[in-house]
């Protein structure tokens, strides 16, 4: 029988990735792991006048009832997120939102990771290579001590290609440099997956395009409630208005507004710069 | 000619004046998110209520979609008994002190009151705020119970569940509360109450009275679980399988509607929802103080002209705009808002953009908002809503600068659920399906009500709603 409960969302194990930057966070929430499946994402508060803010969830481990994320710290809310440690416990924590990943058998999916992003995707390649499809994954960030989840990665996918902007990783370069070659070599690729930041989700849409492959990509729009309430999330696909937390956060990347979605996201640039400079200076950094 | 049945038992007396509610004057209201209307103090309640004529056929009750036994709580009233008076409100009406803040009485009670014909109709939402927040001292289970009652002893093996936890969901919570069945309610957002916490603004409801209503519930021992989605978190089916012997849905219709114009996707245009839900949910009118930013406007314009644009403009006032213009296709005399918001709006120095329609927003660079180009409007000939219809006067266009949009023209069905209970037949317009006396849906023991059967509506129709639906499903657990 499905047991309703739901236990304070303590957080159980916490992994600095990228110190400082990057952390990861292993949550108690039974009942949202019973249901969350690749593409999903919570909504947390961490304080009782705090903001509620979207992220993917990671990895989840339905038996023993844990959700995962990563963050990357950027403002206020996940400054004071990365301030958490074991045994401390999210104030809320909402989930899974959104649509799941469409996963079908393909063949070959080209699973592209940016930053932050990779976990995001990590957990999309995962899907996919749980539906029988051969993972290509092809991971980027600026240097080498700033990648994520390549063990993880490394485990399922046949192969993993890594790319860095200072070269001290693998290829000195961008992920689409990679995704170009192996769209050229390769011509029965089923998919491209690209998670990360809006340029080169933007890029890899570009780069994808003329291969006529399908191209799914995941986007950060801003939200405010993730139930379809508010219209915050709305980005232009297709030249249709979709709210990114319910018709998304996935989406087809080669009808995607980028450079809409790209304006939104500075909607707010002022107010959390406030909010960031004062909880900084609250919090003596 | 008056008939003799609702003749006034003392003819001839001349009919008093309604007694005014104090409210915060405007200048000062601007500057805070305080509530404006005060309330009545314990003399001008008795005054207000010695109006009532105590009518043999009272009109009033009629006007109400809960009928509350409007003469009979008004005469306690007039012994000064508000305990006497709470009991019989709450006997068929579980949220008193929001009914009495947010009704639209004028056309409700007040407006079929026998002594509106000749003058002012007596002020019963005014009555009913008065008689909820003077007993609100009471406890919880009181408040549930009417005084000298205690809780129905509550049976664990009979339990129903409530999607959502607007004012349907905990209408029909306290009512199966009230018989003994354990109810648990399952909220999507961290906070309970629905559109009453995070649509209607503080200055008109504050959150510490909706507060009180889910305290009271708290005390009938219902479970109520925030973060918890239906169709995500949960589903329908898997209540059942859980143990619940029936479900009553009241999602709200919460899904924002757009115009469809160009450049609405533009930073500065905002649906109400979004609007209203950072400064009321995430109170954005304390930021920094609270993270959750709002959208600073100088020149605000708000489309639309119900209560949800009323209380957007309000909201933008408070927040320091330096123009705010309701920019509505019809006339003042159209707007659907209630009398008392437009006229508090209008005092608090909202101006009135009547016969004129967005055709475009403009923006700049940047991809922020900057005008918005209208077009002109005249009325025409009644349409099927009986109201004249606006017809674009050729050529007729102008431009408003604004640098903040609201949009507040209504709301569809939140797809959430729906999507994830494709048994859940619904109507045409994409709303659920329910039978009109039971509130059932054509899942069996699945029950729904409130805005996600009816369309954005009010308060109390929800309420009805949830009630019906209630005792239906009272009458099937328990063979009442
Ligand atoms: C579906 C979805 C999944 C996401 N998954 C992840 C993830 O797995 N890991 C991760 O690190 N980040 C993820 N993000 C982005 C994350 O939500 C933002 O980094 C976070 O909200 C920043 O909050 P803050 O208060 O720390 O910073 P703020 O100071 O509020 O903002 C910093 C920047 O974050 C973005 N942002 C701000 N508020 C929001 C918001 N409410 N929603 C979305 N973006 C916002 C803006 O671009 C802003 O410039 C995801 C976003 C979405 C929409
Ligand atoms: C700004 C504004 C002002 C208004 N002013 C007035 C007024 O003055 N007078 C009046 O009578 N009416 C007014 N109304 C209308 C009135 O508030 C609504 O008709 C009423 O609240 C509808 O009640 P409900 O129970 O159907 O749903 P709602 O109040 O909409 O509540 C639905 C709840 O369900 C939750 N929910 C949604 N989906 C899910 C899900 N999948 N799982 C779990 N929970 C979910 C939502 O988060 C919400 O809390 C106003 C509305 C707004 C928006
Ligand atoms: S409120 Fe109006 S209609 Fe109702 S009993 Fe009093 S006078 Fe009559
Ligand atoms: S975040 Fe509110 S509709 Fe998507």
């Amino acid at each position: 029988m499905i047991e309703i409960s739901a236990p304070p969302a303590r957080i159980l194990a916490k992994e600095r990735l990228i110190p400082g930057q990057t952390s990861k966070l292993v949550i108690d929430a039974p009942h949202i792991a019973r249901k969350a499946r690749p593409g999903n994402f919570v909504i947390l508060r961490i304080a009782p006048e705090g903001e509620r803010i979207p992220l993917t969830i990671a990895d989840t481990d339905p038996e023993a009832g844990t959700v995962t994320i990563v963050y990357l710290v950027l403002g206020k809310t996940t400054a004071a997120l990365e301030q958490l440690g074991e045994g401390d416990t999210i104030l809320d924590l909402c989930g899974p939102l959104g649509k799941e990943t469409h996963i079908e058998k393909v063949g070959t999916v080209i699973c592209v990771g940016g930053g932050t992003g990779i976990a995001a995707m990590h957990h999309i390649a995962k899907g996919h290579h749980m539906a029988g499809n051969r993972v290509v994954a092809i991971v980027g960030a600026r240097s080498e001590n700033l990648l994520l989840f390549c063990d993880e990665l490394e485990s399922f996918c046949p192969e993993l290609e890594i790319c860095t902007d200072d070269g001290s990783c693998g290829h000195k370069g961008f992920v689409t440099d990679i995704l170009q070659k192996r769209l050229e070599e390769d011509s029965e690729i089923g998919e491209v997956v690209a998670v990360g930041p809006v340029p080169m989700m933007a890029a890899v849409a570009r780069v994808a395009k003329p291969f006529n492959v399908k191209t799914t990509v995941s986007l950060n729009s801003i939200m405010v409630d993730g139930i379809g309430m508010c219209g915050a999330c709305r980005v232009t696909v297709g030249g249709e208005t979709k709210f990114a937390c319910v018709d998304g956060p996935e989406f087809d990347g080669l009808q995607v507004d980028f450079n809409e979605l790209n304006k939104r996201l500075t909607a707010f640039k002022p107010q959390e710069a406030i909010s960031y400079e004062e909880w900084k200076k609250s919090h003596g950094q | 000619m008056a008939n003799s049945d609702n003749a006034p038992k003392k003819p001839k007396k001349p009919i008093a004046p309604r007694v005014e509610m104090p409210t915060q004057p405007p200048r000062e209201r601007t500057g805070n998110f305080d509530e404006v209307a005060l309330g009545y103090t314990r003399e001008q309640a008795l005054a207000e209520a010695e109006r009532c004529l105590q009518c043999k056929k009272p009109a009033c009750v009629k006007g109400c979609p809960v009928e509350v036994p409007i003469k009979d709580f008004i005469e306690r009233l007039q012994h000064d008994d508000v305990p006497g008076a709470y009991e019989v409100i709450k006997s068929t009406n579980s949220l008193p002190a929001v009914c009495g803040r947010v009704c639209p009485q004028e056309v409700q009670c007040e407006g079929a009151c026998i002594l509106g014909k000749k003058g002012e109709p007596v002020a019963i939402g005014r009555l009913e705020r008065y008689t909820a927040d003077t007993f609100m001292a009471n406890s919880a289970c009181e408040h549930m119970n009417g005084e000298g009652r205690s809780c129905a002893p509550i049976r664990e093996d009979l339990k129903v569940a409530c999607i959502g936890s607007g004012p349907s969901s905990l209408t029909c919570a306290g009512y199966l509360s009230s018989r003994g069945i354990k109810v648990s309610v399952f909220e999507a957002l961290h906070e309970l109450g629905g559109v009453l916490v995070y649509g209607i603004p503080e200055f008109r409801l504050p959150k510490s009275i909706v507060a009180q209503e889910v305290d009271a519930l708290r005390e009938q021992q219902v479970d109520l679980l925030t973060n918890w989605v239906g169709g995500k978190t949960i589903e329908i089916s898997e209540l059942f399988e859980a143990g619940y012997k029936a479900v009553f849905v009241g999602v709200g219709a919460g899904l924002p509607r757009f115009l469809n114009i160009p450049g609405e996707n533009l930073i500065g245009v905002f649906s109400a929802n979004e609007y209203l839900t950072r400064v009321n949910l995430g109170r954005a009118y304390k930021f920094p103080e609270a993270d959750t930013p709002t959208y600073p406007g100088k020149h605000v314009a708000v489309f639309g002209a119900g209560n949800v644009a009323m209380d957007a403009a309000r909201t933008a006032v408070r927040l320091g705009a330096e123009r705010v213009s309701i920019v509505y296709r019809r006339t003042k005399g159209e707007m659907p808002a209630r009398v008392e918001e437009l006229d508090h709006a209008i005092e608090e120095g909202v101006e009135l953009q009547i016969l004129s329609s967005p055709l475009e927003f403009v923006g700049n660079e940047q991809g922020f908002l900057k005008s918005v180009i209208l077009q002109r409007m005249e009325l025409g000939e009644p349409d099927d809503s009986g109201r004249r219809r606006p017809v674009p006067i050729e050529d007729d266009r102008f431009e408003l600068e604004c640098d903040l949009a609201i949009i507040a023209v209504g709301t569809s069905p939140n797809p959430i659920l729906l999507e994830a209970s494709p048994e859940l037949k619904l109507n045409k317009w994409g709303y659920v399906k329910v039978d009109e006396t039971t509130g059932e849906t054509s899942m069996a023991n699945v029950f729904a009500g409130g805005d996600i059967v009816t369309g954005a509506a009010t308060v109390i129709s929800a309420m009805g709603a949830g009630r019906r639906a209630g005792m239906e499903i009272a009458r099937r657990l328990m063979d009442e």
